[in-house]
């Protein structure tokens, strides 16, 4: 029966084992039910997007034997503390499943999710070939959690907590890892705010031959660095703690010594409070650098660029608006390798600039950085002829994000709205990924963002648009939409609803403060029964108002899972029979 | 546009920021969020009076704008600008348990003048009613206190120290609840 075509199924997965990307991988698990069973028996890396758009259980099933997942819980607007605590995303109900289905697990990575300590000592206890543990913008876990990864996970090569949220307990948790421990690569604790246990964290240095990436967290002070380096010259990526003590030449001449020891340093971060003559001491290892993370440091500018003149073989460069015009004028003829620039701002809630930091900054960078593909830039004023330039300058842009720091602003010299400008980012940008709009903006700029963004994944607006027309566009035009985050901007019902077939295709839509009444939320649910549309309503039961009224937030998102169980007593759905229900239920752990 | 126009009428339904007959938003007014409640436009009456001083009092802050993360805005203190006036006006969000409640909120120290305001916007998220503060007695007259946790870890009685100390020290709050709230402020 068997055609001279066919191989044995073994053959299959190792041919499939070549293939790396999930959407290959999904393509040929199409072709035939061989290939199919095939891939599911072989593959090995599960990336789930959103955490409710399937169930554990549908996740085992499908990929029975997996050895990595990758899973984000809450919308990225969490991030601004616009999803109420209590929202969701929780990880234990999937490393309850996993812990069961998958004893070879090797790594888990998460973002934005509620992982508790109870989580993460089943993971110690679960899965003996553990290695990376990625916990990036989470919350809900405490170094008790910590310290059973720590005691538990013998092989453990990966631990980077960037940017969670820890309670910190105890800094002793670092003391757990065991004395034959020696598999560590990378360690990232920069978020724990208390300190942790000097000797042990030294100790654990030096008995780990392979640790190539170590960020520190703010409590390790400045003196502590030398001795550090010293039993890891071997570093690649290292984040200091703080550097605020009064520069004593001593310290001064040992840190000088040390960072000059470690030949391979590529990325550097950490500064908090740095006094800026400390800063020579790291120019030994300045030209080999190809990330610098100064977004904690309030350098002023000068020393700033006295800094970057000795990085010309920067790729990323992270930094506060302390920078100004011409520190970026700088980075635009010393950088020529630069392809991710960020700027943050260091005074976000004053009116008035603090800074001499403007449009012209960035314009500045676009010119003479030919590689530049990622913009992140906060700054006060913006005019069209700038965006006009910077997106003749660097049509290779992939990811333009530009936040003006007051909502409606103007061309400050012309004063007419941003349309235009953005106009010519998406135009000129073909393979602009990902936009995120501030300024002054009317529906023509999202009809520019329909007719030309045609590879664009994710959008993020606020304050703009004046009708439903702007939100048509966009829904209807960019045809690899995944994701759409939009707050205080005036998008409805039509839009929507003629839209609805649009919302499956996408992973997610987030408005806020917008204008979509409940009665079309409740509509666009029973039209669309693959989707999940939840109102998150703080104040009331929106139930008891009428259909037309506005619902604080919406969040909706496709799911093979049907509505969740876990949702708490602020967010509705609406049920089979087509009334609203409100699910409040414990918490799972 | 599709066919759910004439269905389902929604040009008559249809909502829109801004006064009836015109098709621009309000730019400032209507966007203005009160960080305390993170409500948008409705406002209850209570809310009504305490949001127009507060506009009235400060530039209004946003929620969530510019986006910039918790994290980050916690770890640079922005230095006195040029002029010599402190600069940071961000938020201080700050848990708030109660026992028995079966999620957490969090609420914005920053929004509130005073204790006062502070324990109105706390009975009004959680439904209950917290006595009446006094040097002595504690809270008196309910099943409720309001404590909080401070830099040392320790669990304080909220309204000993003067607000802005508070404000300062205080790393998040638990809504104690029946025979350990009423053994708090009784000869401590």
């Amino acid at each position: 029966m068997a055609s001279p075509l066919s191989f044995p199924e073994e053959v299959l997965e190792h041919i499939f084992s070549y293939l790396t990307l999930p959407s290959d991988l999904n393509s040929a698990s199409l072709v035939c039910k061989s290939w199919y069973s095939a891939d599911r028996y072989s593959r090995r890396k599960a990336f789930i997007g959103n955490c409710y758009s399937l169930s554990p259980q549908g996740l085992v099933s499908r990929f029975p034997n997996l050895r990595s997942v990758e899973i984000k819980g809450k919308p990225h607007f969490a991030d601004f503390n616009l999803v109420p605590e209590g929202w969701g995303g929780y990880f234990f109900p999937w490393v309850r499943t996993m812990s069961v289905a998958y004893p070879w697990l090797e790594e888990i990575r998460l973002k934005r999710m509620v992982v508790s300590d109870e989580a993460l000592e089943l993971i110690g206890r679960s899965f003996p070939n553990f290695r990376v543990l990625v916990l990036a913008f989470c919350d809900g876990f405490s170094t008790d959690g910590l310290a059973a990864i720590a005691a538990n996970c013998r092989h453990l090569r990966e631990l980077d907590l960037r940017e969670s949220e820890v309670e910190d307990s105890s800094g002793h948790w670092i003391s757990r890892f065991p004395d034959s421990f020696t598999s560590l690569v990378s360690l990232n604790i920069s978020c724990i705010a208390s300190e942790v246990n000097f000797p042990a964290l030294e100790r654990l240095v030096s008995r780990c031959p392979n640790l190539r990436s170590l960020h520190l967290n703010r409590a390790v002070p400045i003196e502590h660095l030398p001795n550090l380096l010293r039993r890891a010259p071997q570093l690649v990526d290292f984040g200091t703690g703080t550097c605020s003590s009064e520069v004593h030449p001593d310290i001064y001449s040992n840190l000088v010594r040390a960072f000059a020891g470690c030949r391979g340093l590529r990325n550097l971060c950490g500064f908090w409070d740095v006094i800026p003559a400390y800063l020579p001491a790291v120019y030994s290892v300045c030209f080999g650098l190809t990330t610098l993370n100064l977004s904690y440091s309030t350098i002023p500018s000068p020393d700033l660029a006295n800094l970057i003149n000795q990085c010309p073989n920067l790729q990323r460069l992270w930094v506060l608006d302390y920078i100004e015009d011409s520190g970026l004028e700088a980075v635009a003829s010393t950088c020529k390798d630069l392809q991710e620039l960020r700027v943050f701002p260091s005074a976000p809630f004053i009116p008035e600039a603090n800074v001499q930091l403007t449009e012209q900054g960035l314009v500045h960078v676009s010119l003479g950085c030919k590689k530049l593909q990622s913009v992140l830039y906060f700054c006060r004023q913006f005019s069209n002829a700038a965006l006009v330039t910077i997106a003749q300058n660097r049509p290779n842009l992939t990811r333009f994000r530009l936040c003006i720091i007051e909502p409606h602003t103007p061309d400050y010299l012309t004063r007419e709205p941003l349309d235009m400008g953005f106009g010519a980012i998406v135009q000129h940008c073909r393979d602009l990924r990902r936009l995120s709009l501030s300024g002054l903006l009317t529906d023509r700029v999202f009809e520019y963002i329909g007719t030309y963004a045609k590879k664009l994944e994710m959008l993020s607006v606020a304050f703009a648009g004046h009708t439903d027309a702007g939100l048509h566009h966009i829904l209807s035009g960019c045809d690899r939409l995944r994701k759409l985050e939009i707050r205080d901007s005036p998008f409805g019902d039509r839009a929507l609803l003629t839209n609805a077939a649009k919302l499956e295709t996408m992973r997610s839509l987030w408005m806020s403060s917008c204008s979509v009444s409940f009665g079309a939320c409740k509509l666009l649910s029973r039209m669309m029964p693959r989707l999940n549309v939840e109102v998150i309503d703080e104040n009331d039961d929106p139930c008891s108002r009428p259909d037309n009224c506005m619902v604080e937030k919406l969040y909706i998102y496709r799911s093979l899972a049907g509505p969740r169980f876990d949702m708490p007593g602020f967010v509705w759905t609406v049920n089979e029979e087509n009334s609203t229900m409100r699910s409040s239920s414990a918490l799972p752990s | 546009m599709g066919s759910y126009d004439k269905d389902l009428n929604l040009e008559a339904t249809e909502l829109r920021l801004g006064l009836p007959g015109t098709d621009q938003p309000e730019p400032t007014t209507n966007i203005i969020i009160h960080s305390n409640n993170k409500r948008s436009i409705h406002q209850t009456k209570e809310e009504d009076q305490e949001g127009a001083s507060k506009v009235a009092a400060s530039k209004a802050q946003i929620v969530g704008w510019p986006p910039i993360r918790s994290f980050r805005k916690n770890s640079v203190q922005p230095k006195k600008d040029r002029a010599g006036t402190e600069a940071d006006v961000s938020g201080i969000y700050v848990k708030v348990s109660m026992d028995g409640a079966p999620y957490l909120r969090k609420i914005d120290l920053n929004s509130y003048k005073g204790y006062d305001q502070l324990l109105v916007a706390i009975q009004s998220m959680f439904r209950i009613t917290i006595g009446r503060y006094s040097e002595r007695e504690g809270y008196s007259g309910s099943e409720h206190a309001p404590t909080y946790e401070d830099k040392d870890g320790d669990w304080m009685l909220v309204g000993d120290v003067p607000w802005e100390m508070f404000t300062t020290t205080c790393k998040r709050l638990r809504i104690m609840k029946g025979s350990e709230a009423r053994g708090l402020g009784c000869g401590v």
